[in-house]
């Protein structure tokens, strides 16, 4: 008992400060999700009346719901799949092209929040490097808007997520591929393994699953949540709600509208989807090199 | 030459497919790198070259005028740049210090010693990694008008200290520790205090030296958003969303910014590379 009061010791300033700012915000965030409540009056019980709002009369919702869902439909399978590539490809250079390739990639979602430079690059006049390449080559004569158009807006965003999107999970692949023990592959070899796509499916992914998993969860949580990139560079509301999702729609009704109960109706909804995607994608992953 | 007889002699490869893997390679990192090269170009064109059109990549006449013109531009508003500057080091610095601290000790006890109820706590803890702070930012307001911390520098710390992600890590780099070692330790009657101090915590390094690059990636990139109102508690990254909204004109002193902001992170994570990828290593969930 007097080992366990020191170990409390060293837990404690930690599970406090986690309780406090996460998992009590999740407990606050369903409660209100069930209440009419604006920040002046008390909050009153309105039981699923937000839910059925949210989901059968709120059509901006479903936008946003539709949205949400393509970006990461696309982001979250490509980026997942493409952070386990690179990190396989990056795997197989020498350790000094290899550091250097992994910081290339890496670079961009690490270096603070310069997405704005697409902002540059996709700006609606001919300074824009995209406009003014495209007038060049004589593709097109004027100017494209393209943050403007919600045509293009969305696969913009999709883009620059894309681009952003090589970070924890990426270098938790990197470090992944190097702990695959190197005697499987020879014995792969022996046992008919006769090329690189047989040794990737039938020995590189289930030794690290583990790390599989973490990825997936890391990205299925980021991909649900995109609305950094689409506030920065679609504005916020987006021309005709081209790039609305749910976590901006959250943002309107929670800090601009101060309805907090329907807001929490919303997080909730954002909440099982992040969940939910993560339990069914982890059995499906437990299923890889069978 | 010598890349590909390298490669060669492994086995189950071939060279044509080697050779086609790199242009994949090669391609899609040029794509991750141009809009930084292009930043980082435009930071130092002199305004003339701005306005060529069409547009260039590199920069020809390389200038520092923009780096000046940006402490020039903001010494005269509202708060000096050097104070946007100081506060992103300083929101980056304490909070990452005490996540780092907070995380450690909290992973040693769920790591070595198996309590009643760390399996709960765990499992909470995964849960966690598994939504987006989006989700709880409402709540979060309310705690804070509650504390009282609106308009604080702690608004944005203390929270900090307890993200899920850098005690995930540590507890699973910290689980490799040999049991025996620790073992070791006690018999010659070290505390737990001294046995965390002492013994875990060097042992550990590179864990912690990833969530060094993993809090700070975070926090340097921090706005305060809904919490920070005062302008002389306000970020860099806030900073320069205003400059940015001078558009055009702002162009070169954005691109300043925008490299100032690039440059710590990622020299940061130069140098401790091989440290992170060894503790994302045991980062996996097992089923």
């Amino acid at each position: 008992m007097k080992r366990d009061k020191h170990l409390f010791v060293l837990l404690i300033p930690y599970m406090v400060l986690f309780l406090l700012f996460t998992v009590l915000p999740v407990i606050i965030s369903i409660l209100f999700s069930f209440t009419y409540f604006n920040m002046l009056e008390f909050p009153r019980w309105v039981g699923w009346e937000n839910y059925s709002k949210l989901l059968w009369n709120d059509d901006v919702f479903l936008i946003g719901l539709k949205n949400t869902l393509i970006f990461a439909v696309i982001t979250g399978p490509v980026s997942y799949i493409a952070c386990f590539v690179f990190a396989w490809l990056i795997n197989e250079l020498n350790p000094k092209i290899r550091a250097f390739m992994t910081l290339v990639f890496f670079a961009p979602s690490i270096s603070g929040n310069v997405f704005f430079i697409w902002q540059i690059i996709f700006s609606s006049d001919s300074y824009g490097i995209m406009n003014g390449f495209l007038m060049k080559i004589g593709f097109i004569y004027e100017p494209i808007q393209w943050l403007q158009n919600p045509d293009y807006m969305l696969t913009i965003i999709i883009i620059v997520q894309l681009w952003l999107s090589l970070g924890t999970s990426f270098l938790a692949f990197i470090a992944g591929l190097q702990t695959v023990d190197r005697t499987l592959y020879e014995a792969g070899a022996v046992d008919g393994v006769k090329n690189r796509w047989q040794e990737l499916w039938f020995i590189t992914l289930p030794s690290m699953r583990p790390q599989l998993m973490f990825g997936a969860v890391i990205q299925i949580t980021s991909s649900l949540a995109v609305a950094d990139v689409a506030m920065a560079l679609a504005g916020f509301p987006s021309v005709q709600y081209g790039a609305h999702t749910v976590v901006t729609h959250l943002v309107d009704y929670g800090t601009i509208r101060f309805e907090m109960g329907y807001a929490s109706a919303i997080a909730t909804v954002l909440f099982m989807l992040m969940l939910g995607t993560n339990l069914a994608v982890q059995k499906l992953l437990k299923r890889v090199g069978e | 030459m010598k890349l590909a007889m390298r490669l060669k002699k492994r086995v189950n490869r071939s060279w044509q497919v080697d050779i086609m893997l790199l242009l994949v390679l090669g391609l899609f990192g040029s794509f991750m790198a141009v809009p930084l090269i292009y930043v980082i170009n435009n930071a130092f064109k002199p305004l003339d070259e701005l306005f060529i059109f069409p547009p260039t990549l590199l920069v020809r006449n390389a200038t520092l005028e923009n780096f000046a013109d940006l402490f020039q531009v903001m010494k005269n508003s509202w708060v000096p740049f050097s104070r946007y500057i100081f506060n992103t080091f300083f929101i980056t610095a304490a909070g990452t210090a005490g996540h780092i601290l907070l995380a450690s000790a909290a992973a040693y006890p769920l790591a070595k010693h198996k309590f009643r109820g760390h399996k709960v706590l765990f499992t909470v803890i995964v849960l966690s990694l598994m939504f987006s702070p989006h989700v709880t930012a409402i709540p979060n307001y309310m705690i804070m008008s509650v504390l009282g911390w609106m308009d604080s520098y702690q608004a944005v710390i203390v929270p900090a200290f307890a993200y899920p992600l850098g005690l995930y890590l540590m507890k699973q780099f910290m689980e490799q520790i040999p049991d025996a070692l620790l073992e070791a330790a006690k018999i010659d009657g070290a505390s737990e205090y001294r046995i965390f101090w002492q013994v875990v915590m060097p042992l550990v390094k590179p864990a912690w030296l990833t969530l060094l690059i993993l809090m700070m990636q975070m926090l340097w990139g921090a706005d305060g958003g809904s919490f920070i109102y005062s302008e002389q508690l306000k970020t860099m990254h806030y900073a320069m969303g205003q400059i940015i909204q001078g558009g055009i004109a702002r162009a070169g002193v954005g691109a300043a910014v925008a490299v100032i902001m690039m440059t710590v992170p990622i020299v940061t994570f130069v140098f401790s590379q091989s440290n992170v990828i060894q503790t994302m290593a045991s980062s996996g969930m097992k089923d």
